[in-house]
């Protein structure tokens, strides 16, 4: 027996005080920078959207770790990862330019998940990051766009665009 | 001006047939801001079982604390509004309990206004009501906040639009594919018909399952009104092997 699903709706524009966390970006110190930006169809930089990340440790292990969040149980604050272990989760929200920043390590497998939310957007969306060209990305149309571009050592820029001639990649899972 | 009859026009000749999944589609005109926010391109099919969206991110003890969950204790003083819980199992399409996973809600106070700068409604704030909770999932895939019940808002769409009251919910299922953010709606809100919002899911029986039921036996004597609101996860998992 099946289930119908949940129906996904927008994340909005008021999401900013409640889902991204202090240092959501910094998955681990000393591997490589990703960043970038997230446009519209009309080319204007996204100011409020959310985008996640999840990805394989440096070894390829997809296992994960909690801590993500990891909270000071005097104050709550949110006091970051510890460090000794790999989340492979990160979290941030673009800035008035829409722009992002994600410090992670190279993943294992190849890619960073993606996982896009944004007021204006009614059902999430998924793409990948790709530090170079492989089997997947030579096998699809359009698929450079799922490639991030080095800018100087450890430093990658990718730009995601939700629609238009740049139209990134998104993807599906049956 | 764009009124609200064209956007009860534009609700009611939308053309496209629902999404099988019951998900809103994401070409949908009468919410104005998505349409440069979508893509035009199909989306790619990705068949490998070794995915990484196969699997998900963890959380644990460590991300959330005993306060999170009740919205009504995060302030020297008590928050003005209804109190309410709003409880509920999280499953994946099978009926398979989600475990020890996050769940993060964000909502307006009882005047329907958000501690945001960007919204800027004459409404007053609540220096007692942040409007931000989490919890972990139960063995049995249970959640339960305590909170106020949010107040509807004005927003900014077309003339004299607003926003029934809702709760926004983020879910974390047992695999990154199965990920999702919805809305929780309170039952029998006469806003229901001009939200392109909530009508963006165009499936009426879909649109139901973002509508919590008011459940009395939930509620508590001289303390609270007790709403339920089951989830049920979309995507698929990998089954996890020891490695």
């Amino acid at each position: 027996m099946t289930f119908p699903p949940t129906p996904s709706q927008t994340v909005g524009p008021f999401y900013g005080y409640a889902l991204p966390f202090p240092g959501g970006g910094d998955l681990a110190t000393g591997g490589i920078t990703v960043h970038g930006q997230v446009f519209d169809g009309a080319g204007a930089p996204v100011p409020d959207a959310l985008l996640e990340f999840w990805q394989a440790g440096a070894d390829g292990s997809l296992r994960g770790a909690p801590g993500s969040l990891r909270r000071d149980p005097v104050t709550g604050a949110v006091i970051g990862r510890h460090g000794a272990d790999f989340t492979g989760f990160g979290r941030v929200s673009t800035d008035a330019d829409g722009h992002w920043l994600l410090r992670t390590v190279a993943p294992g497998n190849g890619y960073i998940s993606v996982c896009v939310f944004a007021r204006g957007l009614l059902h999430h969306l998924f793409t990948r990051i790709y530090l170079r060209p492989g089997p997947f990305t030579d096998s699809i149309e359009r698929g450079g766009t799922l490639l991030a571009v080095p800018e100087s050592a450890g430093v990658y820029r990718w730009d995601l665009w939700l629609q238009g001639e740049k139209e990134t990649v998104f993807l599906e899972f049956g | 001006m764009l009124t609200q009859d064209d956007i009860d026009r534009e609700i009611a000749e939308w053309p496209e047939p629902p999404e099988p999944s019951g998900h809103p589609r994401r070409d949908y005109a009468p919410y104005r801001s998505s349409v440069l926010r979508h893509p035009k391109q199909a989306l790619v099919a990705v068949k490998d079982p070794d995915a990484a969206e196969l699997r998900g991110p963890v959380f644990g003890v460590t991300d959330v604390t005993a306060l999170d969950a009740d919205l009504t204790r995060q302030h020297a003083g008590e928050p003005l509004g209804e109190r309410i819980t709003v409880e509920g199992r999280i499953t994946d399409r099978r009926g398979r309990p989600i475990r020890g996973q996050l769940v993060e809600i964000w909502q307006a106070n009882a005047s329907g206004r958000y501690p945001h700068q960007i919204d800027d409604h004459p409404a007053p704030h609540d220096p007692n009501f942040s409007g931000v909770g989490r919890c972990l999932t139960g063995e049995d895939g249970s959640y339960r906040f305590t909170t106020i019940k949010p107040g509807a808002y004005p927003w900014r769409n077309h003339h004299n639009a607003w926003r029934p009251a809702h709760i926004h919910f983020s879910v974390f299922g047992s695999a990154f594919t199965q990920r999702l953010v919805t809305q929780m709606y309170f039952p029998g809100d006469p806003l229901f018909p001009y939200d392109p919002v909530l009508r963006s899911v165009t499936d009426a029986a879909a649109r139901e399952r973002l509508i919590a039921a008011y459940d009395h036996t939930l509620s508590q004597p001289e303390w609270s009104l007790g709403y339920r609101w089951d989830i049920v996860l979309d995507g698929p998992a990998a089954t996890w092997t020891e490695s």
